[in-house]
């Protein structure tokens, strides 16, 4: 079995520095080569030989679930390039700032010969420190985009103040509490912070360190993407959780973009972690707790409407 | 699984070096044809191999072989006829977005599209565009007059290029993939993104549901009478019966060539019920409808990929193939 190609999902509003960043990406010395899907295609030049026109065409899964959309496109750019092996190292899909990122991350999930074939390796959000704030407020994709994202680039730091970006930052961590976050200046990142990630790897969940600014201080309104994080300490019992965390993320798929977790089952030496995009969950057994380690159980979903009493409580109901 | 031993036809198999993935083979006249996705289009002479490149150096996306020709569409958003002396005329420049479906009629027309664009050019050369719904997947010639099947999502339409009129819509939920039509055109199928088949009946435009497939399906082929739809798809060829009014609605499938590998090519013979099937593993097998008697023409090998492409010549006397590693091979019968 040949190793999956990796591929990097680039979002982010308009003008934050996507394609900045895209470029940084393609011409650093790395000695790696890219094939590029861009959606407005010979809009902006792209330095690099393999670059697709996409359609961002988005569709329902017939399979009774609303949330499972996926990009027909790209499941059929997939299909061409991956017949010819050799031509490239990894796949960076570049989308529109207006786009949605579930539908390109669950088409690596839901679509059997692009998951075959290959691995998507984490979602970048890039973000303009200046002007995020207008943003949340009158585009709700660019709270979709930072809330689902692994990696936030905070870009253009040069053009606001000291404040403006303890501001900026408590927001995008309002949203999103355990992305790995970058300031930029010009989307200036090393590449190892946007390459190579393995976000969707069970193996790489290593810890849930959310990083809230200022707990308590944010008032939700109910409608807004936000997020929840939980410590649970003690053992939790799988015959319970199992079959919760399956329900909620059935019936509250819509409204979940993301969720993560590592967990502590009773008489189980393994941790235990998940993660999920909708309705899609993966989970399994990892390494074992080590003799000093806090055995306690930590998740986060964030997401749309979250109802912190409730899942406290279900959660609750699920120790061990 | 089957036990039978299959007698063997694989010392009439004569290999083609190929090297990369081929996309779709098939016969010019006597001579057989491959299409790389390098962007290659080889001929298979008596005296050794022509390799031409139509596309420069872009890759080719799909590829359509008629009994005189083979037209390809490109990385470089061209489509290309190549004849068997090396000939080849530019039909369609699309300025670089990917040609994403690529079909021609027995009579010589010859449709394409990109995204939603649909281009349609006649014998002459006279050429209709049309805009589909959403991204058209799959693109077919019924087989009477000049009337285009494509497929898209929540179903396909049917369209007379020179006529006015709005296509004809046949609705159905979800991401149609690839179409094809009865060759007497009662019936037109889709594959599609849900493992399964969907067809209608174009008297009244009713639905049939062809389900229970672990994959996509990804070969369609009728048998020369047309009684018969042959799919991959499944660890057997699933063949569906045509022959009724009712097409295959309240009747099991046949299933044949079953063994521990999902097929994913199936050519029925041009003038007998028998199947080629080509498998994962690159294993190929004949078999006959009337008795399921297995042939077999290719004993896998680890390494060579899976049958990409498998097609028969006119007389039924020769069967080429090849493999997503670039493997290939001529059956002549005996």
């Amino acid at each position: 079995m040949t190793e999956k190609i990796p591929v990097t999902v680039l979002t982010g509003y308009l003008g934050a520095g996507k394609t900045t960043l895209l470029n940084r990406i393609l011409t650093e010395p790395h000695g790696k080569k890219f094939a590029v899907v861009v959606n407005e295609f010979g809009e902006v030049g792209i330095d690099n030989d393999l670059v697709v026109g996409a359609d961002e065409e988005v569709f329902e899964m017939n399979n009774g679930c609303i949330c499972c959309t996926v990009r027909g496109d790209l499941i059929r750019i997939i299909e061409g390039l991956m017949r010819r092996k050799g031509r490239f190292d990894g796949i960076i899909v570049e989308t529109t700032g207006l786009a949605d990122p579930a539908p390109v991350a669950q088409t690596f999930f839901v679509d059997q010969d692009v998951s075959e074939k290959t691995r998507l390796d984490a979602v970048i959000t890039v973000v303009d420190a200046k002007w995020l704030g207008e943003r949340l407020k009158d585009a709700p994709e660019a709270r979709n985009q930072i809330a689902f994202a692994d990696v936030i680039i905070l870009n253009k730091i040069d053009l606001v103040s000291a404040d403006e970006l303890a501001t900026v930052e408590a927001q995008i961590r309002t949203i999103n509490p355990y992305a790995t976050l970058h300031k930029t200046e010009r989307s200036a990142v090393n590449l190892e912070a946007v390459l190579g990630r393995n976000a969707f790897d069970l193996d790489r969940i290593l810890d849930i360190e959310p990083d809230f600014l200022e707990p308590g201080h944010h008032h939700h309104h109910s409608a807004e993407i936000g997020s929840i994080a939980l410590t649970v300490p003690g053992d939790i019992n799988p015959e319970k959780f199992m079959p919760w965390i399956n329900e909620f993320t059935q019936t509250h798929g819509p409204d979940i973009l993301r969720c993560k977790g590592i967990l502590s089952f009773k008489n189980e030496p393994k941790r235990f972690v998940f993660q999920g995009v909708h309705m899609i969950l993966d989970g399994d057994l990892q390494r074992d707790w080590k003799p000093d380690e806090l055995r306690q159980s930590k998740m986060v979903f964030i997401g749309r409407k979250l109802d912190r009493a409730m899942i406290e409580k279900a959660v609750e109901a699920t120790r061990a | 699984m089957s036990t039978a031993p299959h007698t063997s036809l694989t010392a009439h198999v004569m290999p083609i070096e190929i090297g990369e993935h081929v996309l779709r083979c098939g016969f010019i006249g006597q001579q057989p044809v491959l299409a790389l996705a390098d962007g290659q289009v080889v001929f298979v002479k008596e005296d050794g191999l022509t390799r031409t490149r139509p596309h420069g150096d872009a890759a080719i996306l799909l590829a359509h072989i008629r009994h005189d020709q083979i037209l390809t569409g490109g990385e470089d958003g061209r489509v290309i006829r190549s004849l068997a002396d090396g000939r080849i005329d530019e039909l369609g420049n699309e300025k670089g977005r990917w040609i994403d479906a690529l079909t021609a009629s027995a009579t010589g027309a010859v449709a394409w599209s990109t995204g939603k664009h649909i281009t349609a050019r006649d014998s002459k050369g006279e050429i209709r565009t049309r805009e589909a719904p959403s991204t058209v997947q799959g693109l077919s010639f019924l087989p009477k007059g000049y009337r285009l099947a494509y497929s898209h999502y929540n179903g396909a339409s049917l369209w007379f290029p020179n006529s006015e009129a709005n296509p004809d819509s046949l609705e159905w939920k979800g991401s149609h993939i690839d179409i094809s039509s009865s060759p007497d055109g009662r019936f037109v199928v889709t594959s599609m993104q849900e493992n399964t088949l969907h067809g209608w009946r174009l008297s009244d435009k009713k639905d049939m549901r062809m389900s229970g497939y672990p994959a996509k399906i990804r070969s369609l082929s009728w048998s020369h009478d047309g009684d018969w739809l042959a799919t991959s798809g499944a660890e057997a060829a699933v063949i569906w019966p045509f022959k009724d009014k009712d097409g295959p609605m309240g009747k099991p499938p046949r299933e044949c060539g079953v063994r521990p590998a999902k097929i994913t090519q199936v050519a029925f013979h041009p003038n007998a019920l028998v199947l080629a099937i080509g498998y994962e593993d690159n294993c190929i097998l004949l078999c006959r409808l009337t008795d399921a008697a297995e042939l077999l023409v290719r004993v896998p090998v680890k390494g060579q990929g899976s049958i990409t492409a498998l097609a028969w010549d006119k007389t039924g006397k020769k069967l080429v193939f090849g493999t997503s590693e670039g493997a290939a091979g001529l059956l002549t019968l005996p």
